[in-house]
C-alpha cells in the first residue's frame, strides 16, 4: 500500500498542470469556446508534445506506455482546468478500444496519428431509447460482403463533430436489448452516409447527433457478434478517468469556495467566520476526500481481470463521485452566493462540468441500481 | 502508487483471521453477532489470550509490551477483530491511558502499570467529561489541592463508560484554578477502591448500563500518581484524544454489520417476498456499501501518509474518519431494525445473559436491533462530537 508517485508521474502531473497553468485561465478557456472547434488546436498539439495523447498505447507502438494511475493523473489535471479537447473520447475511450479492441495492423496505422495529435476519435453509443444501458443498440450493422454497412442514429456523441473517425456500436443480431449480437465499427467520420450536426452542449463542451445511411464501416474492433464485453471494459476505463477529471474540478470548486469565504465580508466579518458555513465547507471536504479515495480504487479496480467484478467495482466509483461531485457542484454555488450564479465567473462551470460528468455512462442513481441488483459489495454471512 | 496490500500483509491478515476462529470463543461471538456488548469476563478472557500471543497492544512499541506491528499491521488486525466479531484490546487500557503512561509516564509507573494494562489484570476507565464539561472539555471544574504527598480530589465526573468494572480511572483535574483553562490542569491515575468515589449507573434510552457518574468526595491520590508535570495534564490530554488516528473509522464493524444485514434481510419479509428483494430497501444498503469502500481507501490513505510522517501531530482527515465512520455506523443500525420489522420493538435486556427471548416472541435474528439503533446514536456525539469534527476541520484545513 503506497500511494506515492514515482519519479516519472511527478513530472507527468508536473508537466500537464503547468501546460494549464500557462495556457487555461478562464478567460483564455471562454476564447477557446467560441472557436470553430470548441476547444483548442494549440493545446491538443501540445499535449501531443508532452505525450499526453499517446498516453495509454505501448511504447513500441509509437505510445507512452501509461497505465491507469497516469490516467487519472492527466485527467486530474484536465478536470482542474475543466479542458475542453477531445482528450477522454480519443486517448482514454477510442485508445482503450483500439488496444483491447483493435488489430496491431490497424493499432499500427492509428496510434502515431493519434499520438501526434491528426487523429481524432469520437465514440457514437447513445440513442434516443437507450438512456444509460450500453447494450440498448437499434442501430444495424449488415454484413455485406467482407464487410459491414450501418444504418441508424446517435445522440450525443461528444467530440463527434470534429473527430476525423467514429467508433459506432451497432446490431449485428438479435432484438434492441440483447446482450448478444452488438458489434463495434470504425467508420470515417467523412464516409458516404454520414451525417453530423454539431452543437455545444452545457458544459461547454461539443458534441453531435449523427445519422448513419447506409455507411461502410472501415473496420470491426473486437467480436462482432459479442462486442458488448469490449464495449463495457472501454466504459469502465473511460469511468475511472472520469472520477479523476471530477475529483479535479471539485478540488478547486471547493478551493475556490473557501478562498471567497474568507475575503467575502457581510455583517462586518468575513463569511467564513460562520459556524453554518463552515460545517457546509467541512462536509464538502468531506464529500471530496470520499470521491478522491474512489478515483483511486478506481484506478486499482479498472484492472481487475474478472469483468463481473470489475463492473461492480466501476458502479461503486460512479455512485460516490457521481454523490460527491453533486453536493461539492451545488453546495460550491450556494456559499459563494448570487456572485457563482453569474456566467462571467468560474464556479458555476465547474458546476455545469461536474453535473455532466456524473450523467456520463450513467450518473450515480443508475449505477446505485445496477450494483443493488448484482449483490452489492459486501457479501452476506 | 502500489494500491494493494503486499504478500507479507495478506499472509499476516490470514494469520490473524486463523488465530481469531481458532481462539475466539463461540458465546462471545454469537453474543457480539447478536448486537450485544461482550460481558466483562469475555473481554477479560480475550484480552488475556491476546496478550499470551503478544498481540494485546496492536499500537504500543515493542518495549512497552507492543509487537511492532507497522501501520498497515495495526489496521489489519483490528480490521479482523472487528469482522469476526470479536473483542477490541480495552481501549481505556490500550489505546487512552497506555500510550500517555508510555509518552509522559516515569519509568516506575511504566513497571507498576503497563504490565497488568496488557493482561488486564486492570481494567482502566476514562474521567475526562463533567456535567459543565462536554465538547468544551477544558472547563473541566473537579478539583486536586495538593496535600503533602498527596492530592485531595473533590468533584463529579459523567459519561464514565465501564466505571462498574474499572479498578483504575485516569483523571483530568482542575491543579491550578487561577490559571487559563488549560494551563491548570493535571492528569491523575486513581484507584477505585480509595474512600471517596462514589459510582452511580446512568441507563442511556435502550436501557443499557454503558455509562456512570463517578463522584469525588474527599479523595486522597498519592503525588506519585501523577503522570507528567503538575499543571500540564491537557498535553497529556491532546495526546490522548489525537492518538485516535483511524480507530474510528470502524470499516471492520461496518462491514460486519452489513453482511449481518443482508442476512436478516433474507429472513425478514415484505409484500409477500424477503425484504432484500424488495429494491428500494436494496437500494439503501447499497449507497452504504460504497459510502464504506470509499471509507476504506480513505483510511488507506491516512495509513500510507501517516507511516511516511516523523512528526506526531494528528492528521486532520482523522476528523474525516471519525464523520464518515459514525454516520455509516448509524446508517447500519438503522437499516438493521428497520429489517426487524414489528419484532424490532420488542423491548430485550441488554444488560442479560441470555438472548432475551426466553418467552418466544420474536425471531431471534430481531432481538436487540433497536437498541443498537438508540444506543448507537452516541457515536455522533462523543470522542469529540461530528460538531466539532467540523470546527477542527474548518480551522486545520480550510484555513476559516
Amino acid at each position: 500500500m503506497d500511494f506515492d508517485l514515482s519519479e516519472e508521474q511527478r513530472l507527468l502531473q508536473d508537466s500537464v498542470a503547468k501546460l494549464l497553468a500557462d495556457k487555461y485561465g478562464f478567460e483564455q478557456r471562454k476564447a477557446y469556446m467560441k472557436t470553430k472547434e470548441g476547444w483548442s488546436t494549440e493545446v491538443w498539439s501540445q499535449m501531443a508534445e508532452l505525450g499526453l495523447l499517446g498516453l495509454p498505447f505501448a511504447e513500441d507502438e509509437g505510445g507512452f506506455g501509461g497505465g491507469a494511475v497516469e490516467t487519472l493523473l492527466v485527467a486530474e489535471q484536465l478536470g482542474r482546468a475543466i479542458a475542453l479537447e477531445p482528450w477522454l473520447t480519443t486517448v482514454v475511450i477510442g485508445g482503450s478500444f483500439l488496444r483491447n479492441g483493435a488489430s496491431a495492423e490497424l493499432r499500427g496505422a492509428l496510434v502515431p496519428k493519434i499520438a501526434a495529435g491528426e487523429l481524432k476519435l469520437a465514440f457514437a453509443q447513445v440513442e434516443r431509447q437507450s438512456r444509460y444501458d450500453l447494450f440498448d443498440v437499434l442501430t444495424s450493422a449488415k454484413k455485406d460482403g467482407s464487410g459491414y454497412v450501418l444504418n441508424g442514429r446517435k445522440g450525443y456523441v461528444v467530440h463527434g463533430d470534429s473527430a476525423e473517425k467514429l467508433i459506432v456500436t451497432a446490431r449485428t443480431a438479435g432484438g434492441q436489448r440483447d446482450l448478444k449480437g452488438i458489434g463495434v465499427f470504425l467508420v470515417d467520420a467523412n464516409a458516404p452516409g454520414v451525417q453530423r450536426r454539431g452543437y455545444r452542449t452545457v458544459d461547454g463542451q461539443r458534441a453531435a447527433e449523427v445519422e448513419l445511411s447506409d455507411v461502410r464501416a472501415e473496420a470491426v474492433l473486437g467480436n462482432p457478434e459479442n462486442g458488448l464485453p469490449l464495449v463495457d471494459q472501454v466504459v469502465d476505463e473511460a469511468i475511472a478517468a472520469l472520477a479523476g477529471e471530477a475529483v479535479g474540478a471539485m478540488q478547486v470548486a471547493h478551493d475556490m469556495t473557501v478562498d471567497y469565504m474568507k475575503t467575502r465580508q457581510q455583517f462586518g466579518r468575513p463569511i467564513g467566520s460562520f459556524q453554518a458555513l463552515q460545517h457546509r465547507a467541512a462536509d464538502m471536504l468531506v464529500a471530496l476526500e470520499q470521491a478522491r479515495s474512489m478515483s483511486l480504487f478506481a484506478a486499482m479496480a479498472v484492472a481487475e481481470r474478472d469483468p463481473a467484478e470489475r463492473r461492480k467495482s466501476m458502479a461503486a466509483v460512479k455512485v460516490q463521485v457521481g454523490r460527491s461531485a453533486r453536493f461539492v457542484g451545488q453546495q460550491s454555488i450556494q456559499l459563494h452566493g448570487g456572485i457563482a450564479m453569474t456566467m462571467e465567473y468560474a464556479c458555476g462551470h465547474y458546476f455545469k462540468r461536474l453535473t455532466v460528468n456524473d450523467a456520463m455512462f450513467g450518473d450515480a442513481d443508475h449505477y446505485v441500481r445496477y450494483l443493488s441488483d448484482t449483490g452489492g459489495l459486501v457479501q452476506a454471512a | 502508487m502500489d494500491l494493494r496490500f503486499t504478500e507479507e500483509e495478506i499472509a499476516f491478515r490470514k494469520e490473524v483471521r486463523d488465530f481469531i476462529a481458532r481462539e475466539l470463543p463461540a458465546a462471545t461471538r454469537e453474543r457480539m453477532i447478536a448486537g450485544k456488548s461482550p460481558t466483562k469476563e469475555q473481554v477479560v478472557e480475550w484480552q488475556r489470550k491476546l496478550n499470551a500471543k503478544g498481540w494485546a497492544a496492536p499500537e504500543w512499541p515493542k518495549e512497552a509490551g507492543g509487537p511492532g506491528w507497522t501501520l498497515a499491521q495495526r489496521y489489519i488486525f483490528r480490521e479482523e477483530l472487528q469482522q469476526a466479531p470479536a473483542p477490541s484490546p480495552l481501549g481505556f487500557n490500550i489505546n487512552m491511558c497506555g500510550p500517555v503512561i508510555i509518552e509522559f509516564g516515569t519509568e516506575a509507573q511504566k513497571k507498576r502499570f503497563l504490565p497488568r494494562m496488557l493482561n488486564l489484570d486492570d481494567w482502566w476507565c476514562q474521567g475526562f467529561s463533567e456535567p459543565g464539561a462536554g465538547s468544551d472539555l477544558a472547563g473541566l471544574k473537579t478539583r486536586a489541592v495538593r496535600e503533602g504527598d498527596h492530592y485531595v480530589v473533590n468533584g463529579q465526573k459523567t459519561w464514565t463508560t465501564l466505571a462498574q468494572h474499572a479498578d483504575w480511572i485516569f483523571l483530568l483535574v482542575r491543579t491550578d484554578p487561577n490559571a487559563k483553562k488549560q494551563e491548570g490542569i493535571s492528569f491523575l491515575l486513581v484507584d477505585m477502591k480509595t474512600p471517596g468515589i462514589t459510582v452511580r449507573p446512568i441507563i442511556t434510552i435502550e436501557g443499557g448500563h454503558e455509562v456512570n457518574e463517578v463522584f469525588f468526595d474527599d479523595v486522597k491520590v498519592p503525588v506519585e500518581n501523577l503522570v507528567g508535570e503538575e499543571n500540564k495534564g491537557w498535553d497529556c490530554a491532546k495526546f490522548l484524544l489525537g492518538n485516535e488516528r483511524f480507530g474510528q473509522a470502524r470499516v471492520g464493524a461496518s462491514r460486519e454489520r452489513i453482511r449481518r444485514l443482508k442476512v436478516i434481510a433474507q429472513e425478514s419479509m415484505d409484500g409477500g417476498r424477503p425484504l432484500m428483494e424488495d429494491p428500494d430497501f436494496r437500494r439503501k444498503v447499497t449507497e452504504i456499501e460504497v459510502e464504506l469502500k470509499a471509507l476504506e481507501m480513505t483510511v488507506m490513505r491516512v495509513i500510507a501518509t501517516e507511516t511516511k510522517r516523523k512528526d506526531k501531530k494528528p492528521d486532520p482527515a482523522t476528523s474525516v474518519l471519525k464523520i464518515k465512520g459514525t454516520e455509516i455506523q448509524q446508517m447500519c443500525s438503522e437499516l438493521l431494525m428497520k429489517a426487524a420489522g414489528p419484532y424490532a420493538w420488542v423491548d430485550g435486556d441488554p444488560e442479560g445473559e441470555g438472548d432475551g427471548n426466553e418467552v418466544d416472541v420474536a425471531p431471534d435474528w430481531a432481538l436487540g436491533l433497536a437498541g443498537i439503533y438508540f444506543n448507537w446514536r452516541k457515536q455522533s456525539i462523543y470522542g469529540g462530537s461530528n460538531e466539532i469534527q467540523r470546527n477542527i476541520m474548518a480551522k486545520a484545513f480550510l484555513g476559516l
